[in-house]
């Protein structure tokens, strides 16, 4: 797990980098940023904590094969379509998406179609829109990013398509 | 204070920024939907696998709990720090509306170096809308962290999916935060065509 250690270190980094500018910018930065950072994270914990420890119970009931097993090579676009909104309803965090696409990648299904639904899956998963992006950011910027994105993993399975990779 | 409106309370366009500090949500319905979703799933995590299996599931994700909570703690500061410390006239220049393909280019370059999870990225873009970021430039950056963001795809996707899946991915997904940026902005003037003042 030599990975996640650095990317905490890296993100720690970033952080006491951050915390040194605002504190050469003064007392007043310096606390105000620290009130707010933590204000957000108290706010922020139960909605975790609910998603978290609520996000296994319901990978363990979604129907894996069922998924999987209409992202055939031979489904092209009606495939793709389908991959889409499995993407966006798949929940659960990153283990639970990129494990379905394994298995989908090894039980035979179209490379496009997969990708089609890593990169639906990363950009608008329902579940992680409210969980993590509602309780952050704007609701307004939240939808209309999501909406926006939309068009983007048919984008991403075409290239895939036109290109013949992965 | 448990209900919010579906939509935002319509924001007159002269002035929306929620200034000072950005607003901070109780229990919404977005969280009351997970409560429920978890709720009936767990139920039936309980009559298919027994009590074990409930437990078992509760054990492993306070463990994933655990391990995240220390790094949600540093993308809320980081959040905070960029909030206060970016200079809003020069990032409303950079990364506003009128920041053109390089704001949209800054924004993804900056999504792709961010470190850390969705405790980082979505905190920080939060905290770019509020010092003058525009929609465009904010997708950029958040569409460039969920795809070409090092963190998810070094530590999950390269295990899971293969090097060959998830480098090709990543290739095909090179030009997708621009683009999507670029839709965002060109759709957002048309919504709201008396734009945010300034």
């Amino acid at each position: 797990m030599s990975t996640a250690l650095l990317i905490d270190i890296i993100l720690w980094g970033s952080v006491a980098a951050v915390g040194f500018i605002a504190y050469r910018r003064g007392r007043t930065v310096m606390t105000t940023s620290l009130r707010e950072g933590a204000l957000d994270f108290i706010n922020i914990v139960p909605r975790i904590a609910l998603g978290v420890i609520g996000s296994g119970y319901i990978a363990a009931v979604i129907p894996q094969q069922v998924i999987t097993g209409w992202l055939g090579p031979n489904s092209g676009w009606l495939g793709v379509l389908t991959a889409v909104i499995a993407g966006a309803a798949t929940p659960g965090g990153p283990v639970v998406g990129f494990s379905i696409g394994a298995v989908a990648l090894r039980a035979g299904g179209g490379s496009p179609q997969v990708l089609a639904y890593v990169v639906a899956w990363a950009l608008f998963a329902f579940q992680r829109l409210l969980l993590w992006e509602i309780p952050f950011m704007p609701a307004r910027f939240v939808w209309f990013r999501a909406a926006v994105s939309v068009p983007f993993p048919f984008l991403a399975a075409a290239i895939a398509m036109a290109i013949g990779r992965p | 204070m448990s209900e919010r409106p579906l939509k935002s309370p319509a924001p007159a366009d002269a002035d929306d920024e929620p200034r000072p500090g950005r607003a901070r949500k109780p229990v919404g319905w977005s969280m009351i939907t997970i409560a429920v979703l978890v709720a009936v799933s767990a139920t039936l995590v309980w009559r298919r696998d027994g009590l074990s299996g409930v437990l078992d599931i509760l054990t492993h994700d306070l463990t994933l709990f655990g391990g995240i909570l220390p790094r949600v703690l540093a993308g809320c500061l980081l959040g905070a720090f960029i909030a206060e410390i970016l200079p809003h006239e020069k990032v409303s220049r950079s990364l506003g509306p009128d920041s053109g393909l390089k704001g949209l280019l800054i924004g993804a370059a900056f999504g792709a170096i961010l470190p850390g999870g969705p405790f980082t990225a979505y905190p920080v873009a939060s905290a770019l809308l509020t010092v003058g970021a525009d929609f465009g430039a904010t997708i950029a950056m958040v569409v460039s962290w969920t795809l070409i963001g090092y963190g998810r795809a070094v530590a999950w996707e390269l295990p899971i999916m293969g090097t060959d899946f998830t480098l090709w991915r990543i290739v095909i997904s090179l030009p997708l935060p621009v683009l999507a940026g670029a839709f965002g902005r060109f759709v957002y003037v048309r919504m709201y065509p008396k734009g945010k003042g300034s």
